[in-house]
């Protein structure tokens, strides 16, 4: 060891652990996995209807198709026909009753995908057509919840309303989103001894498939083994939507006692699982002639789909994020969770907070628009209090938290001067008033991101850590891989804490024989309770030395040092192999467990109140963007970042959080519309139709920065901050920017809804009197 | 005839027959070959996970070119006689070789990965673009990468990587090797028999000849023919239709060309756009901007002029703008041929006017410049979308005065049509902005467009009747600049530059 300091220590920029494998096309995902040649294939007959009752299957045609093994419906399942991640509402395969087009109905167990997919016509279901419920507004009308609505409340909202200076209302609707990971959902299942099940998953919740295989299959949970290496992106996708295919590739090897594999192609993926939801949010402001904000009524409603998924939790979070980075005294929410014949509305990137957040940005531009002043303006005269102003005088967020930590004026005041804010908008507003086609926009926007799970429990972790004789060691831990980096990041700690190479430390799949009840690597909470887990088990190995190095070496515990590779104790000083093997002779175990349970959180969720976050996460972004008024197209020209990640672990993989975050944002609230015709279809199901940003999308100029102050006030791992949802919201700037340049057109109020498709963007500007061709039918905006 | 197919994959001869005629590219990699680096992300040509290279000699000049193409809607026949790589392929060999090629090494160095599973096509995309010596700049790196969707990333890092490969442009020994191996052993299997592909159900003939090509196509019942499989390729990924006769025009000796006949290109059968591009784009910025958003790179290399026009759909981007430049379509059977203007080609929805036998054996573009020639392609998204609408306009001017008018549209109808009476509203008319105002209101009667999931009828109706506007302004001396074009789009410098 001749360097001052191990490689791929915390707080280093280092590669993604299996970057070599993935530019060299031998990372191994689901379908690669190396099967033998007994595998069969899985394929979902699917319901063609959004409601309707199944009054009769004869898959007798199908099962006798050649290649095929098995077709399976309820009826062949031995346990609880249910794939939900909470409530029980989710059939694996339908019973008597489907709920939305692109329900699982049966499933064909072949030799090959073309036997499967030869014989998927033959099927013969007879239906009953129901009547559909398939908006918001049908739900809302027709009082289709699946719960009862939600009230958070602080204050006396209707009193402060009342008595506010200005006051406005408004509307806005929030489009969804397909998550498009690359990888579509996989799992592949292998029958064993005693019924064992072993699955290979994509998924970020290994424990709950393993879970929910066993209650299908009537067995314990022990008889079930779920592994991940790695997922090929999945954003929340992959958070419960892994349960069916999983389930069938069991079941379908439990009914046959082969392996087989469930592979959605693009287009069952998108017609099987849930997106991001859409909203629909009313608000009510007042507000005094500065802008600031004294009162807010928010009334959000989100189409959930035919079932629960994770809808209320995601409900929470929309709830907690309609304040985003503003203390607003008297605050009301109420939350309508609505169903309707979809898929099932799931866990995406945000989870509800990104809607949320977008209702408030929307009402910080639309008083700025009403008092005439700049939206920047307004937003830093509402800011949650500064983390060092004086106790007593912090704010407390309408579901009760206080903000302890709010570092918004120094983000926002820095990343204005760097990005000139100020100068550029008065340049743009000039650049507008002379020009009649070509407009363009500017904003800034802050995001306040609440990190923990809403649901108290689930922030909890498990590691697992063996040393071996020759220095090297095994990392296992509860979090999945999804591209993010959890793993180097976990592994770097690990790294740190023994002081060895990052490379002496082996990365090894998730697997529920390992880590035992893990919670989903969500809430972009995997570092920060894995981190913590890891941590924890490789401190207790340490100790454990520690004590038997001491006693060898006449010296207190404490007094043993582990630095750069070289382990102290008295006057021996050895490398980390030897001290190992020394502790290994000492009959020492070098194998621990370790364990993190969030401290400090709790939510009561029948009261919305409580302490559900641990801290918040912030950033603010600036984005410039240009719009063709006469066909809407449109163009983000310009975007500069500053987000806090506290301490960094790792600067590469935070600031690559950072960047595809925004831009999958920026997707979200611009080309990324999914339509359902009026019998329920959606006709945006492969990227023929449903346009993610390509790569001439990335903003013309992207400067994106970690704020060099950062450091988390809590005892996080090493004093970083969570950083995998909160970057999406800083794509809020794009939506607010289009607005902007909108805003040149006339004294109206745009009042964009998302995603701002060329479609819309044009006809908000007809609408607004901008140039144009003034066609007496013109139907209205779409 | 051969009924064995042969071709190289990473430097090695494979020979393969009894496959399935339908077999793609990518199914036989993952599946026979366990090369499971090629991904299937869609399966539809517009993700790019599958990415491998397929490199051919130019038709014409006998040069080594690399085209990226999307495995999973490659027919296996279409693979004769050329030389694929995969991800798996590019890795160095030889004692003086690193431990990853320049196009993996940039996209580590980078940070150009982050779930990994769209890396390998990107990886190839660059190697392509290196192999070719173009398209990593930064004017040309948005094109290149367009056929390649990345979900974590943003983009920035693999742009940057492309970068530095811009730099590292001088292929090391392993790679020299690699080339000149490539090439000794596609000259090794190289013949000039048709050859078939089939397994009984499914068969796939790449005839060498014309003659042979018209023949087989009158005599076969059921019969599809196949250009660049863009299209048709989908029909068997997609929705599992039972081909069971495919007939190839890209072996056919002379269906490749591009040649002057007259006053025209004529464009063969198995012309892709990448081919046929600089000659038809050459003086006319609007339709090579329009050929660089359509479909993707790896879309172009494969797909053909021809194809796009005898699959007949109403939303393609290339017929309304070779209507506008008035071009003629050549249909041939075995013992006919004629020729009709391309608009009178397309007579309704799926229904074209080809009599049984006929095949799309050639287009004619004019040649001469078009200084009037203006397209305009309305999208969600800039590159690598369908469109909404697609307008391709062309006026012909005389003394101030408008003479000829051919506006067409995609987009808003049951097939590629001209605006007639927004043309009538045109011609005899002073060439100024009065004479588009009016066309467009006028356009009004000439079109009932549907809604569907790319965009509303009121939609199209506002944005076609601004297109007119639009190009209106760009012919009357008040352009406006584009949002889109090579590069990230233009910067905010360009537009305040633009003069209004």
């Amino acid at each position: 060891m001749t360097a001052d300091r191990i490689t791929g220590d915390i707080r280093t920029t280092l590669r993604h652990d299996s970057a070599h494998k993935h530019v060299a096309g031998s990372a191994v995902y689901v379908d690669d996995i190396p099967t033998t040649d007994d595998t069969l294939v899985v394929l979902i007959g699917q319901s063609p209807h959004a409601h309707a009752r199944i009054t009769s299957i004869d898959l007798s045609a199908v099962a006798a198709a050649d290649g095929v093994v098995a077709v399976l419906t309820h009826a062949d399942i031995p346990g609880v026909n249910d794939c939900s991640p909470v409530y029980g509402d989710d059939p694996v395969l339908a019973e008597d009753e489907v709920s939305y087009v692109g329900q699982a109905v049966f499933a064909i167990v072949a030799e090959t995908m073309r036997a499967a997919r030869d014989a998927l016509p033959l099927a013969k279901v007879e239906y009953e057509t129901l009547p559909a419920i398939l908006t918001i507004d049908e739900a809302m009308k027709a009082g289709s919840w699946l719960g009862p609505s939600v009230t958070m409340e602080s204050g006396s909202p209707d009193t402060a309303l009342a008595g506010a200076r200005h006051t406005l209302s408004g509307r806005i609707e929030i489009g969804g989103q397909e998550h498009f990971y690359l990888e579509g959902q996989a799992a592949l299942a292998v029958p064993g001894e005693d019924r064992d099940m072993t699955l290979h998953c994509s998924t970020q919740h290994p424990s709950e498939i393993q879970h929910k295989v066993a209650d299908c299959l009537g067995l314990s949970n022990h008889a079930v083994t779920v592994e991940t290496r790695r997922m090929g992106g999945a954003f929340g996708g992959k958070e419960s939507q892994g349960n069916l295919p999983a389930i069938l590739s069991a079941l379908a090897a439990h009914v046959t006692g082969r392996p087989a594999k469930t592979v959605y192609d693009r287009d069952d993926d998108f017609m099987l699982t849930g997106k991001r939801h859409d909203f629909r949010i009313d608000y009510s402001v007042g507000f005094d002639a500065e802008g600031r904000v004294s009162a807010a009524t928010f009334e959000q409603a989100l189409r959930c789909g035919m079932s629960w998924d994770l809808s209320e939790a995601i409900a929470a979070r929309a709830m907690c994020h309609a304040d985003n980075a503003y203390h607003i005294p008297d605050m009301r929410v109420i939350s309508h969770r609505c169903k309707t014949h979809t898929q099932s509305n799931t866990a995406f990137r945000g989870f509800g907070g990104p809607q949320g957040m977008v209702g408030i940005e929307r009402v910080m531009d639309e008083v700025a628009h009403h008092l005439g002043i700049d939206p920047l303006l307004v937003r830093q005269r509402n800011f949650y209090p500064h983390k060092f102003t004086p106790n007593g005088g912090k704010g407390r967020t309408p579901y009760g938290q206080l903000v302890e930590d709010c570092v918004l004026q120094d983000i926002v005041g820095e990343l204005a001067e760097s990005a000139d804010y100020t100068a550029r908008r008065a340049e743009i507003e000039a650049f507008n008033r002379a020009n009649s086609v070509i407009r363009r926009g500017i904003a800034l926007t802050p995001v306040k991101f609440g990190i923990s799970f809403n649901t108290t429990f689930l922030n909890q972790a498990g590691a697992l850590v063996h040393v071996y004789t020759d220095g090297s060691v095994h990392l296992n831990h509860g979090g999945t891989e999804m591209g993010q980096g959890l793993n180097t990041k976990v592994a770097q700690v690990v790294a740190h804490e023994f002081q060895v190479d990052f490379d002496a430390v082996k990365i090894t799949a998730t697997t529920t024989g390992k880590v035992p009840n893990t919670s989903a690597t969500a809430a972009s909470s995997g570092t920060d309770l894995n981190g913590m887990a890891a941590q924890a088990a490789a401190r207790t190995i340490k100790g454990r030395m520690r004590v038997h190095l001491a006693e060898q070496h006449q010296c207190a515990p404490d007094s043993v040092t582990f630095t750069n590779g070289t382990v102290r104790a008295g006057s021996a000083v050895m490398s980390f192999a030897e001290a190992v093997k020394s502790c290994y002779l000492g009959r020492v175990s070098l194998s621990a467990t370790g364990f993190y349970a969030t401290p400090k959180i709790h939510w009561d969720k029948q009261r919305s109140r409580g302490r559900p976050f641990f801290y918040y996460a912030y950033g603010a972004a600036v984005t410039e963007v240009a719009v063709d008024l006469l066909t809407g197209e449109n163009r983000i020209l310009r975007t500069d970042i500053l987000h806090d990640v506290g301490r960094s672990l790792n600067p590469a993989i935070d600031i690559g959080q950072i960047e595809g975050g925004f831009v999958q944002g920026a997707g979200w609230l611009t080309t990324e519309e999914l339509v359902w015709d009026d019998a329920g279809r959606l006709r945006t199901h492969a990227p023929s139709t449903y346009k993610i940003p390509a790569c001439g999308d990335r903003p013309g100029i992207f400067n994106v920065a970690l704020f060099g102050d950062g450091e988390n006030i809590e005892d996080t791992i090493h004093k970083s901050k969570a950083v995998g949802e909160p970057p999406l919201m800083l794509a809020i700037s794009v939506l607010m920017a289009q607005s902007h340049a909108l805003q040149s057109i006339g004294s109206d109020y745009p009042a964009l809804d998302a995603p701002a498709t060329p479609e819309r963007m044009c006809l908000v500007a007809r609408r607004l009197g901008g140039p144009g061709i003034v066609l007496g039918s013109a139907s209205g905006e779409g | 005839m051969r009924e064995i197919i042969t071709f190289v994959l990473n430097n090695r001869i494979e020979q393969v027959s009894g496959l399935s005629g339908d077999a793609t590219l990518l199914d036989w990699l993952r599946q026979r070959r366990r090369l499971t680096g090629s991904k299937e992300g869609c399966a539809e040509g517009d993700c790019g996970a599958c990415t491998v290279v397929v490199a051919r000699r130019d038709c014409a000049t006998g040069a080594m070119r690399w085209h990226p193409v999307n495995a999973c809607i490659q027919f296996m026949g279409m693979l004769e006689g050329t030389s694929v790589t995969t991800i798996e392929g590019i890795m160095p060999e030889g004692d003086d070789a690193p431990e990853l090629h320049p196009c993996q090494q940039v996209m580590v160095d980078r940070h150009g990965s982050q779930c990994g599973f769209c890396t390998p096509g990107f990886v190839m995309s660059m190697f392509a673009a290196w192999c070719n010596g173009e398209g990593l700049d930064e004017a040309g790196i948005d094109t290149t990468l367009a056929g390649n969707l990345c979900r974590c990333t943003g983009y920035r890092p693999i742009v940057d990587a492309a970068a530095d490969l811009k730099t590292r442009d001088i292929p090391p020994a392993f790679e020299r090797r690699r080339r000149e191996r490539e090439a000794a052993l596609m000259d090794e299997i190289a013949h000039d028999e048709t050859v078939v592909i089939g397994d009984g159900a499914r068969r796939f003939i790449a005839p060498a000849t014309a003659e042979e090509f018209a023949r087989e196509y009158a005599n076969t019942k059921d019969a599809t023919i196949v250009a660049g499989a863009t299209d048709v390729g989908l029909w068997v990924t997609k929705q599992n239709r039972h081909l069971p006769h495919m007939i190839w025009t890209g072996r056919v000796r002379g269906f490749g060309d591009v040649l002057r006949q007259g006053a025209h290109w004529r464009i063969g059968p198995a012309v892709t756009h990448e081919a046929a591009l600089k000659m038809l784009a050459a003086g006319r910025p609007d339709f090579a901007e329009v050929m660089r958003r359509f479909g993707s790179l790896q879309v172009r290399s494969s797909g053909t002029m021809c194809g796009n026009i005898a699959n007949g759909s109403p939303i393609g981007d290339l017929p309304p703008m070779l209507i506008a430049l008035a071009a003629e379509v050549e249909l041939a059977a075995v013992s006919s041929n004629r020729q009709m203007p391309l608009e009178d080609f397309f007579i309704d929805y799926g229904v074209q006017d080809r009599r049984a036998g006929e095949f799309v054996s050639a287009l004619l573009v004019p040649v001469a410049p078009s200084p009037h020639f203006r397209a305009y392609k309305i999208s969600k998204r800039f590159d690598q979308d369908i469109s909404a609408v697609m307008g391709g306009f062309n006026i012909s001017v005389s003394d101030g005065r408008i003479t000829d008018a051919r506006l067409a549209f995609g987009g808003m109808a049951a097939t590629p049509k001209r605006a007639a009476t927004a043309e009538a509203a045109l011609v005899g008319a002073e060439l100024g902005m009065d004479a588009f105002q009016a066309a467009a209101l006028a356009m009004a009667g000439d079109f009932t467009p549907i809604s569907d999931m790319r965009a509303s009828a009121g939609y199209r109706i506002q944005v076609a009747a601004n297109l007119l506007l639009k190009y209106g302004m760009d012919l009357t001396g008040t352009p406006v600049p584009r949002l889109t074009g090579p590069g990230a789009g233009l910067s905010a410098d360009m537009l305040r530059e633009a003069r209004l």
